[in-house]
Parts: structure tokens; C-alpha cells; sequence
């Protein structure tokens, strides 16, 4: 039998593989995308592997070099990683056939370049999400931003450009403002950066430095889009739909928030942030981040843009639930990585095709449209739902856990009711500003829509996966939540 | 046995170079240049191995006994300063060998790569010496022979900027001599290490402190710090590619060697604190930092902005001397390595352009990156490793750098350091969006005949340098044993000879 460092391994390697042969084939498109979608299930699978072989107290574990004395880049097999890398690799499959769809029906250029480099990226969030220390991940964390710079400005234009230059001005950035310092600091604290179970800094910092200390790490990663850095994320909208959607939805956003979610439970210890009493003040960020995020996507009426503030409202939620620090609402910030991610992509996957087909941005000219579209519409609809945490859809649970986390917050009284209120808010405008673009698009009248006009077929196969996922983690959301379990240690 | 190679370094390109200022063939030379610069590069890596463990190997020329005669003392720093001169002089060759024909006038072949073998004779000769007249001698034998090389430029700015460069570098070198003749009026001693032994006997002489302030800024002009750096981007930028890639990455390099020589081995440390010189290198350092990167990131013109660029690395070398801790003066030391690879690279992919394109104006190079992916893909590599991004060897001595600043409790350095560090991605995503996107125009090509072959594809040579240096760039970020143990060595030696005085 291989051992399990090997399949480790292999995670990593079969997307560059895979990047390296799309590369050559630029002349043979179908055997490009076939190659893409191969690859992808291969990866899928190494990863159900991994996940299979989880409990026999298997590990496994490897370093590829040592650049500074003592910090190491290496690799270990962890559940809350693997979870990260299950969803990730889970939706590469469903974007690519996705994108094969969408590319050639929007006539894009350079379409081997995309594929290459989008097989390219999710190396990189394999990567980040088997990391061993904080310093691996900090790599991997700055190769996902450069590796996606491509494929956001991929359009060319000068809007493009633009959108590209805040992406990696503010991501990079930030990363070296705050992320580096912040790191080095922490090593220069606990003399070690391995991401262990219930933290390294506790007996080696005193508790007034955690607030200074994990705000660097708050604005550092601004890939997780609190404000007051979040504006990179509108940017890259310019982007093709299925990078949105993939990477702007679920891989590099959710690289962010996993990032923090990491540091504040491997690096800090929830029961340390607790004692020190620093998230008193520093969950004032997401929780302003949900409400004002809610309120701009309320004002926007580019579609992809409303989508964008959307995310990070939610994204909000997790690194809520991570700084409130009890045990069910870490749980909720961990399943909500999952459940959103599903949700979201089925959104963009929606707006791709409305655009692809329709060639309409604007959520005022969807009037009527639902008509023209069924299929579209009712993935929009069941993703909606879902972000929404309305039973029957996965979304549900993740809200239900922070939910029960945010009541089981004792610390203060004003902010035991400001995050629940934010919470009820938030969820509030969510049904405004997503579910009325629906509604408008089934029972508003529009006499330009009554024949049925359909997205390609690869784009309605792309947007059927993440749906029934969707109402299949309402009935059994065991496997996201067992695996966020080791959040809390136990 | 080994006490003879160290001399070899100096003799086998003084001996060759009159030989190939002989030749008009361009093979013939190139050859000769070959073979004085990779006879550099083995003999180097001899004596680092043999010295790396702290201990040295001395020379005394002709076997007059110091401090009589000229002694080489060889200890990891020399042989580190030895390796990575030998090393880039390498590359240029190889790079040297389709860019020299296309950029310099046929006539004078010879005469250019026996001025670059001089130049190499004086820097690696500045690196082993251990007296500091002798030292002045190799600096001049440096400097006159890069003078002659920037005025081998294409264009007739280079002219000027070879001029300004001579003008300013022999005030450098003229003040470095005055200061070597008041302190050897006061000591009576040429040899580093017997004036080092023998210095508190005429500490509180007027003389030694004048002494001391012309050696410094003398040293400061050469090495381009700020804000001494004015002759810098001009005679890089209108230099010839070859030149701008062996200079731009050994001669300021050398010449801050020679600043640490001073600074540690001839006058006391607490001689120097006492005169607040490294809080005044700590502002310099910073303030260059953020000055050279804000004017790079002003600039239109690819060798230009690389230029300015080095400013603002020569500002981190300093800071992490002037931090006067071990994490300090090893990013410091470290980063004369990694800086002389990456800005090597840089220059090497903006010859290519050159040669390629006739110009690199960044508004005209639309495109490139299009046409030239492999080219380009090296540039973002090297650009990458300037802003210090990790897994590559920027990285590594930022690390250093911040964490000796951290451990000093200098905040403002380590705003400056990373507020630079925001700049350099500003000013090195300037170059990847002029070649990355397309423009609607087609890209102009000037001065080319039609059906020149040249313009199908990077010449082997030159790409063959590029991805040696790219490929450095990469695997020295990844694994740091050679660049980080002679560091290490280098700043406990240096530390130490601080305690025992």
C-alpha cells in the first residue's frame, strides 16, 4: 500500500501536472478540456482518499525545505484542511464543466492560459490548506495572489487593468504591512509558528499584546475582506464569471477566512483570546463588515457586484465566529466555509449564465426573465435560499451553530445583543437584496421573455452540482461538521 | 597549499587582460574573458569552503611580514564578497557572449572585455586585501576601467553619465585616500588588522577622527548611499547591458564591503557609537529606502527604474548594519548576495529587451510579455524576489532584517522597512503591466532591418544567463545553507571582534 504521505503528495502535484500538459494543448481544445476535467476528478479523488483514511491515526507529514533556521515549508494532513481542500476540489470539477461551457459561448481569448492557470491557483489552495506552520502558509497565501493576477485581468481591458492593480496593491499589500510583521513577531514570541491544537502563544505573550497582535493578522489578511480591505474583491469582478465564481466565491476568499480562522485557533487558542479579552473589541470589524457590506450590495445593481458585497458580508460571519471564540460558534465559522461556498458559487454560476445567454449585468433588466429561463432562475433561487439559512437547504446548519455560539457569548452584555442583532439584520437584508432578484424575474411581466433560452448545456450540468449538493447537506451535514469538530480540539 | 590560489584571484586576470586588449576577435577575447572569470569563480569557491568554518588563510606578497609588507587574510567575509563577484562576472560572460557584438563597435572588442577583466581584477582585489592602501590601489583599477566601460554605451548620454561618474567617483576615491593618509600619519601603519590592534595608542588624536569622516563619505559615494547616489542611475542606465549587469550587482556591493571592513575590523564599534554614527546610518538607510522606491516607481524607462530600485536596496544593507545585531548584519550580508542575483537577473532580462527591441521605454513595451513569455516569466521571478516575496531570496533577508528590528524595539525601521517593501510592489508591477497587456498598437521595433533573425527569439546565451540567474533567485530562496552560513559566520566574526576590543 502507498503511505499516505505519498497521496499528500500527489494533492499538490496533480494540478501543476495537470497546469504543465493543458499548457501544450493549444491547438486541441477538446482534449485541453478534457484534460482539466480528468485532472479535477483525479484530485477529487485523492482527496476522498485522504478523507477515508483520516481516522486510523495516520499521519502524514513532509518539509521540502528549510529557508530560514527552524521555520520549515511542509505538509501535514489535517481535517480542517482537508475539508478546505474537499470543497475546493469538489467545485473545480463543477467549474470546469462549467467554464468549458461558458468560455467558448462567450468567445474568450486565451483560453489556454485560463485553464492553465486555474489549474495552477488550486495547486496553491492545496497547498495553503495542508500547511503545516504559519510560514507555509503565508507562502502559498502570496502565491494564490499572483497566481490569480492573470486570470482576474484576463479581459485585458482597461478596466481590467485597473481591477487588477487594486487586487494585488491591496492584497499584497496588506500582507506585507501586516501579515509578515505580525508573523515574525509571533515567532519571535513562541520561537516556533506549527499550527498546534490550542495555540502557541499562551505562557509566551502577555494577554495586552493579543490586541495589537491579531489585528495585524485581521488586516493582514485582507483576503478575508473585513473592511476596511475588502475593496479588492469588487474589483476582481472584471474577471471571466467561472474565476468569480471558483476563486472570488470559494478558493481565494475562503483562503482568507481559513488563513484566519487558523491563526486564531492554532496560533492564539480560543481560550487565550478569551482570557485576554482582545475580540471585546476587535469583533466591532466583522460585525460592521456584515451590516455595511449588506447595505452597499443593497445599493448595487450590477449583478456580479451585489454577488461580491454579498461575500463579504458572509465571509464576515466566519471570522465572527471564530473571534467569538466558543466551542458551537468556531464549529459555525468552520461549517459556514462549506455552506457558503456551495451556495455562492450556484449564484455566480446563475449570473454567468444570465450573462452568457442574455448578455444583461444589470439586476433591473432582469424583469421577466424567469420566464426565459427556468433553470437558471431556480438554482438562483435555491442558492439564495441556502446563503439565506432557510431549512431544507445546507445553509441552515452553519447559521444555526454561530447562531448558538453568539448566545452562548457571555463576556458582554452590549455585544451579546449588537452580534445577534447584526446576525438578524444581516439575514434580513439578505432576503431583500438576493431573493427580490428572483422574485422580479418570476412574477414581473416582460414581454421580450417568453420563449425558453437556456444557458449551454456543459453551463446547466456546472450549476446543477453545487444545487443538489446544496439540499444534500441539509439532510446530512455530518461530513463538514465532523471535520470542523478538530476546531475545537476534541 | 591553498595560501597560493588566494593570489591567483588577482594574478591570472592581470596577467590575461593586457593579453586581450591584444586581440580584435570577438571569440578569441570572449574565451580569454571566459576562462579569467570561471578560474575566478572555482578558486573562490575553494577558499570559502576552507575558510567558512571561521578560520583564515593568509598571503603575505613577495614573504615580506606584515606590517611591512601587503598581507591577504582571507576570512569568510573576503571569500563570500570573492564568490559572489566571480559569480556574477560568470553570468555576464555567458550573457556577454551575443549581447557584446550587437551593442559595442567592432573596433573595440578587445579593448572592452580587457577593461572588464581589469574591472574584475579590482573588485575581487578590493575583496581580499587586508591593507588598506592597497585596497585604495584596486579601487581606482575598479572604478577607471568601469568608467571606460559606461562610455562604451550605445547611446552619447552614455558619454556624460561615464563623465559625471569619473567626476564624482574620484572625489570618492580622492577623499578615501585622504583619509588613509591622516590615519596612516597617525598610526604609521597600512595594515588593517596591526592599526586595529594598536588603536587605542592614538584613539584621541584630531587626526583619526578626520581621518574616519573621509574614509566614510569617500566610502559613501562609492557605494551610492543615500543620499550620495545621484551618479548611480544615470551610468547604469546608458551603460551597456553587460556592463549594467556586472556593475549594477558587485561594484556599490564592493564597495559596502569595504564600508563593513572599516566600520568592524579598522576602527572600534564603540568608537563609532560614541559618534551617533549608527542612528545617523539607521535615518540614512530608511529614508533611502522609501526615497529610492518612490523615485523608481516615478520612473518611464525599465534600466532606469531598476537604478533607482538599487538605491533603495543599498538603504536596507545599510539599515541591517547599523542595526549592530546578528540578524542585522546577517540580512545585511546576506542581502549583498541576494541583491546582486536579483538585480543581475532584472538587468540580464532588460538586455534582452534591448537587444530585442531597441528600447526599453516601458510605454513601448506593450506586448512583450506576449511575445516573449519565457523572458518575461524570468523578469516577474527576479521583480518578485525584489519586493520579497516568500520562497524566494528577497524573502530571506527581509525576514532577517525585520526580526533584528523587532528584536531592537526600532519600530519606525520596521515601518520603513515595509513600506518599501508596499512601494517596491507598486514600482515592480509597473514593469509586469507595461509587458502583460496588450495594446492596440502593434509594438514598435526600431532600427532592425527587415528579416533580421535576431528578432524570432531571445539568443540562447542570453537566455541561458537569465534562467541561471532566475533560477538563483528561486533556489536560494528555498535553500539558504551557503548564502546563510557564511552569513552567519561573517556576523559572529564581525560581533566578536567588537567584544575583544
Amino acid at each position: 500500500m502507498i503511505p499516505l504521505t505519498y497521496w499528500l503528495m500527489a494533492a499538490m502535484l496533480t494540478p501543476l501536472l495537470g497546469a504543465l500538459v493543458i499548457s501544450r494543448l493549444d491547438k486541441l481544445p477538446d482534449y485541453r478540456e478534457a484534460v482539466t476535467l480528468v485532472t479535477a476528478s483525479i484530485l477529487f479523488s485523492i482527496n476522498v482518499y485522504l478523507f477515508n483514511h483520516l481516522d486510523a491515526d495516520s499521519s502524514a507529514q513532509f518539509t521540502i525545505a528549510e529557508p530560514i533556521e527552524g521555520l520549515a515549508i511542509s505538509f501535514v494532513l489535517n481535517q480542517f484542511g482537508l475539508m478546505f481542500a474537499l470543497i475546493a476540489s469538489g467545485l473545480w470539477i463543477a467549474t470546469s464543466i462549467y467554464a468549458i461551457g461558458y468560455m467558448r459561448a462567450h468567445h474568450e481569448k486565451n483560453q489556454t492560459r485560463f485553464f492553465t492557470l486555474f489549474a495552477v491557483a488550486i495547486a496553491g489552495v492545496m497547498a495553503v490548506a495542508f500547511s503545516e506552520n504559519l510560514f507555509t502558509l503565508f507562502i502559498f497565501y502570496e502565491f494564490l495572489t499572483v497566481s490569480t493576477y492573470p486570470l482576474v485581468t484576463h479581459a485585458g481591458t482597461r478596466e481590467a487593468k485597473r481591477g487588477g492593480r487594486k487586487y494585488i496593491l491591496i492584497l499584497m499589500g496588506t500582507s506585507i504591512l501586516f501579515f509578515l510583521p505580525a508573523m515574525i513577531w509571533v515567532y519571535y514570541l513562541a520561537d516556533t509558528l506549527t499550527f498546534t491544537s490550542g495555540g502557541i502563544l499562551a505562557g509566551h505573550a502577555d494577554p495586552k499584546w493579543v490586541l495589537p497582535l491579531l489585528l495585524m493578522f485581521i488586516l493582514g489578511i485582507s483576503k478575508a475582506g473585513v473592511m476596511p480591505f475588502h475593496k479588492w474583491l469588487p474589483a476582481a469582478m472584471v474577471a471571466p464569471t467561472p474565476v468569480s465564481a471558483l476563486l472570488h466565491a470559494v478558493a481565494v476568499v475562503k483562503a482568507g477566512v481559513f488563513s484566519l480562522v487558523k491563526v486564531v485557533v492554532f496560533i492564539f487558542g480560543t481560550d487565550f483570546i478569551t482570557e485576554s479579552g482582545a475580540n471585546q473589541i476587535l469583533l466591532w470589524f466583522p460585525i460592521i463588515t456584515i451590516v455595511l457590506a449588506s447595505l452597499i450590495a443593497l445599493s448595487k445593481d450590477n449583478l456580479k457586484e451585489r454577488l461580491a458585497y454579498s461575500t463579504i458580508s458572509q465571509l464576515s460571519y466566519i471570522v465572527l465566529g471564530a473571534l467569538l471564540a466558543t466551542q458551537q460558534a468556531v464549529i459555525g465559522a468552520g461549517m459556514h466555509i462549506a455552506m457558503h461556498a456551495f451556495g455562492k458559487i450556484a449564484l455566480f454560476f446563475a449570473a454567468g449564465a444570465i450573462l452568457v445567454t442574455m448578455h444583461k449585468k444589470l439586476v433591473s433588466d432582469l424583469n421577466g426573465m424567469g420566464r426565459a429561463m427556468p433553470l437558471t432562475f431556480t438554482v438562483f433561487t435555491i442558492g439564495t435560499l441556502s446563503i439565506i439559512g432557510i431549512p431544507l437547504f445546507g445553509g441552515m446548519w452553519s447559521k444555526w451553530y454561530l447562531l448558538s455560539g453568539a448566545l452562548s457569548f457571555e463576556q458582554n452584555a452590549v455585544l451579546y445583543w449588537t452580534v445577534l442583532g447584526a446576525l438578524t439584520l444581516s439575514t434580513l437584508l439578505n432576503v431583500y437584496y438576493l431573493l427580490s432578484i428572483p422574485v422580479r424575474a418570476f412574477f414581473f411581466t416582460n414581454p421580450s421573455y417568453t420563449v425558453i433560452k437556456e444557458a449551454p448545456k456543459a453551463c446547466l450540468i456546472g450549476m446543477a452540482i453545487p444545487t443538489f449538493v446544496t439540499l444534500y447537506l441539509f439532510f446530512d451535514p455530518s461530513i463538514f461538521y465532523g471535520l470542523s469538530l478538530s476546531l475545537t480540539g476534541s | 597549499m591553498n595560501e597560493q590560489l588566494t593570489i591567483l584571484l588577482v594574478v591570472v586576470p592581470l596577467m590575461i587582460a593586457p593579453i586581450t586588449a591584444l586581440f580584435k576577435s570577438h571569440t578569441i577575447s570572449w574565451i580569454l574573458t571566459a576562462i579569467v572569470s570561471f578560474t575566478s569563480l572555482i578558486l573562490s569557491f575553494i577558499i570559502l569552503f576552507d575558510v567558512i568554518d571561521g578560520s583564515h588563510v593568509i598571503y603575505e606578497l613577495g614573504g615580506w611580514r606584515p606590517p611591512w609588507g601587503i598581507e591577504y587574510k582571507i576570512d569568510s567575509l573576503n571569500a563570500f564578497i570573492a564568490l559572489i563577484v566571480s559569480a556574477i562576472a560568470c553570468l555576464s560572460t555567458i550573457f556577454a557572449w551575443q549581447s557584446v557584438p550587437k551593442e559595442i563597435n567592432e573596433n573595440n572588442y578587445g579593448l572592452f572585455y580587457a577593461a572588464l577583466q581589469l574591472c574584475l581584477l579590482g573588485l575581487l582585489g578590493i575583496a581580499l586585501t587586508g591593507d588598506i592602501f592597497n585596497l585604495f590601489v584596486f579601487l581606482e583599477i575598479s572604478s577607471l576601467s568601469s568608467y571606460a566601460l559606461i562610455s562604451m554605451g550605445r547611446s552619447r548620454k552614455a558619454l556624460t553619465a561615464a563623465f559625471s561618474y569619473l567626476i564624482l567617483g574620484t572625489i570618492g576615491a580622492t577623499f578615501f585616500l585622504i583619509g588613509v593618509g591622516f590615519l596612516y600619519a597617525a598610526s604609521g601603519s597600512l595594515n588593517i588588522a596591526d592599526i586595529a590592534t594598536r588603536f587605542s595608542t592614538f584613539a584621541d588624536m584630531q587626526l583619526v577622527m578626520t581621518g574616519f569622516i573621509f574614509i566614510l563619505l569617500g566610502l559613501g559615494l562609492k557605494a551610492a548611499i543615500f543620499p550620495m547616489h545621484s551618479w548611480l542611475p544615470n551610468a547604469y542606465g546608458h551603460a551597456p547591458s553587460v556592463v549594467s549587469i556586472f556593475l549594477s550587482a558587485t561594484a556599490t556591493k564592493v564597495s559596502i564591503y569595504v564600508l563593513i571592513r572599516v566600520l568592524f575590523d579598522l576602527y572600534p564599534v564603540a568608537y563609532w557609537q560614541a559618534l551617533l554614527l549608527p542612528q545617523i546610518l539607521l535615518v540614512l538607510g530608511c529614508v533611502g529606502v522609501i526615497y529610492g522606491s518612490f523615485r523608481a516607481w516615478q520612473q518611464v524607462e525599465l534600466k532606469r527604474l531598476l537604478a533607482f530600485s538599487s538605491v533603495a536596496q543599498i538603504g536596507y544593507i545599510i539599515i541591517g548594519i547599523s542595526l549592530l545585531n546578528n540578524d542585522g548584519i546577517t540580512a545585511s550580508v546576506m542581502h549583498l548576495f541576494n541583491h546582486a542575483l536579483i538585480k543581475a537577473t532584472l538587468f540580464m532580462g532588460a538586455g534582452i529587451i534591448l537587444y530585442r527591441t531597441n528600447t526599453t521605454k516601458l510605454s513601448e513595451l506593450r506586448g512583450f510579455g506576449g511575445s516573449m513569455p519565457w523572458t518575461f516569466a524570468a523578469i516577474v521571478l527576479a521583480g518578485l524576489s525584489l519586493i520579497g516575496v516568500p520562497g524566494t531570496v528577497g524573502f530571506v533577508t527581509k525576514w532577517y532584517l525585520l526580526s533584528g528590528a523587532i528584536a531592537q524595539g526600532k519600530w519606525i525601521v520596521v515601518v520603513a522597512i515595509l513600506a518599501g517593501s508596499v512601494l517596491a510592489i507598486a514600482y515592480v508591477w509597473k514593469i509586469v503591466e507595461a509587458m502583460y497587456f496588450n495594446s492596440k498598437r502593434k509594438m514598435v521595433i526600431q532600427n532592425v532591418k527587415s528579416g533580421d533573425i535576431n528578432l524570432a527569439k531571445a539568443p540562447i546565451s542570453l537566455s541561458l544567463a537569465l534562467w541561471i540567474g532566475a533560477a538563483g533567485c528561486l533556489y536560494f530562496g528555498l535553500y539558504t545553507e551557503l548564502p546563510y552560513q557564511s552569513a552567519q559566520s561573517i556576523a559572529t566574526a564581525l560581533l566578536s571582534s567588537e567584544v575583544a576590543q
